[in-house]
């Protein structure tokens, strides 16, 4: 069995407005920040999964995302794997 | 009839509810541990409560979702059984697919509790009988994520099968966006499943169902169901 490091990234689905980003955008802009857009705000996993190889972990932290640790209906979710030697 | 309330970790106002079902509407009511595994075969209608289940850890009634009742919830409801779920409640429902759509932030970004008003969409529902078609009520919230979101095509569903059941509104009943408390499409408050056995909505009904505290609008809710169920 490998363990693997995984991250997890959650936003809101785009185009959902994202009033948490929109006001930390007002913030910014106010402190002269012009050149700055597009903010999101998400929520961030990590954790360490087992498995024989690279694929079936993502596949496993791709489920628990799909069942628990992101709500596909407003969330989005982006998964990175890094072997732990 | 019997009311049955769900006790999750951080559910509080499960006991608002029980005094509206046993004193208020005259009702049998007893209360279900989130770990029971079991629903009495004499329950009627269970509530999920207001409150901060699980803490609101991860998202709203996330993890509630999963704890040993809901297996039994889902059951429940799938056979015919009715549940109401108030705010918390709603978020769980919406998270264990038994409603569509989910609760988001609110717009504002603050925890919002005040009375608003409610227009009633449609009053030929087991839960809303006892009101009004276009009533106005007056019921209070407290939440910080009820604002509610579903994809076009489920608000469309939701739309034509008339399955909202409340909206926000000024008191003369006008669905304007001054009126829409937490920025849900179409001032959503509450909203029905398909087969009309599973309500969830933000605002709380059991906090106004005593004449004593100047209010008893929510009343006619728990009356609906027992009318229903006589």
């Amino acid at each position: 069995m490998k363990k693997f490091a995984a991250k997890v990234n959650i936003t809101l689905r785009s185009g959902i407005l994202d009033v948490q980003g929109k006001t930390v955008e007002h913030a910014l802009h106010s402190l002269d920040y012009n050149s700055l857009s597009n903010i999101r705000i998400g929520k961030f996993v990590e954790l360490t999964v087992e498995a024989e190889s690279e694929e079936k972990a993502l596949e496993t932290v791709n489920n628990a995302c799909k069942q628990l640790i992101a709500n596909p209906i407003i969330e989005d979710h982006f998964v990175t794997l890094e072997e732990i030697k | 009839m019997k009311f049955g309330v769900v006790i999750f970790p951080g559910s509080n106002c499960d006991h608002d509810a029980y005094y509206a079902s046993k004193k208020n509407a005259e009702q049998e009511a007893t209360f279900l541990w989130h770990k029971d595994t079991e629903i009495p075969s004499d329950i009627d209608c269970i509530i999920l409560p207001g409150g901060f289940s699980y803490g609101d850890y991860l998202r709203c009634g996330a993890i509630s979702r999963f704890s040993p009742i809901m297996k039994e919830v889902v059951k429940f409801a799938e056979n015919g059984g009715y549940v109401m779920g108030i705010c918390n409640g709603f978020q769980v429902l919406t998270e264990s697919h038994l409603l569509p759509g989910a609760l988001l932030r609110n717009e504002s970004l603050h925890f919002i509790c005040k009375d608003v008003h409610l227009k009633v969409m449609n009053n030929s529902t087991a839960f809303t009988s006892e009101l009004q078609q276009d009533e106005i009520i007056r019921i209070p919230i407290a939440h910080g994520e009820g604002n509610y979101f579903a994809d076009t095509e489920t608000i469309e569903e939701l739309e034509s099968n008339n399955r909202v059941i409340f909206r926000y509104s000024d008191k003369n009943g006008n669905v304007t966006k001054e009126a829409n408390p937490n920025g849900s499409i179409n001032n959503i408050a509450g909203i029905i499943n398909e087969k009309g056995n599973v309500l969830g909505m933000m605002p709380h009904p059991e906090r106004y169902s005593d004449s004593q505290l100047g209010c008893n609008d929510g009343l006619a809710i728990f009356k609906s169901l027992v009318k229903h169920f006589k």
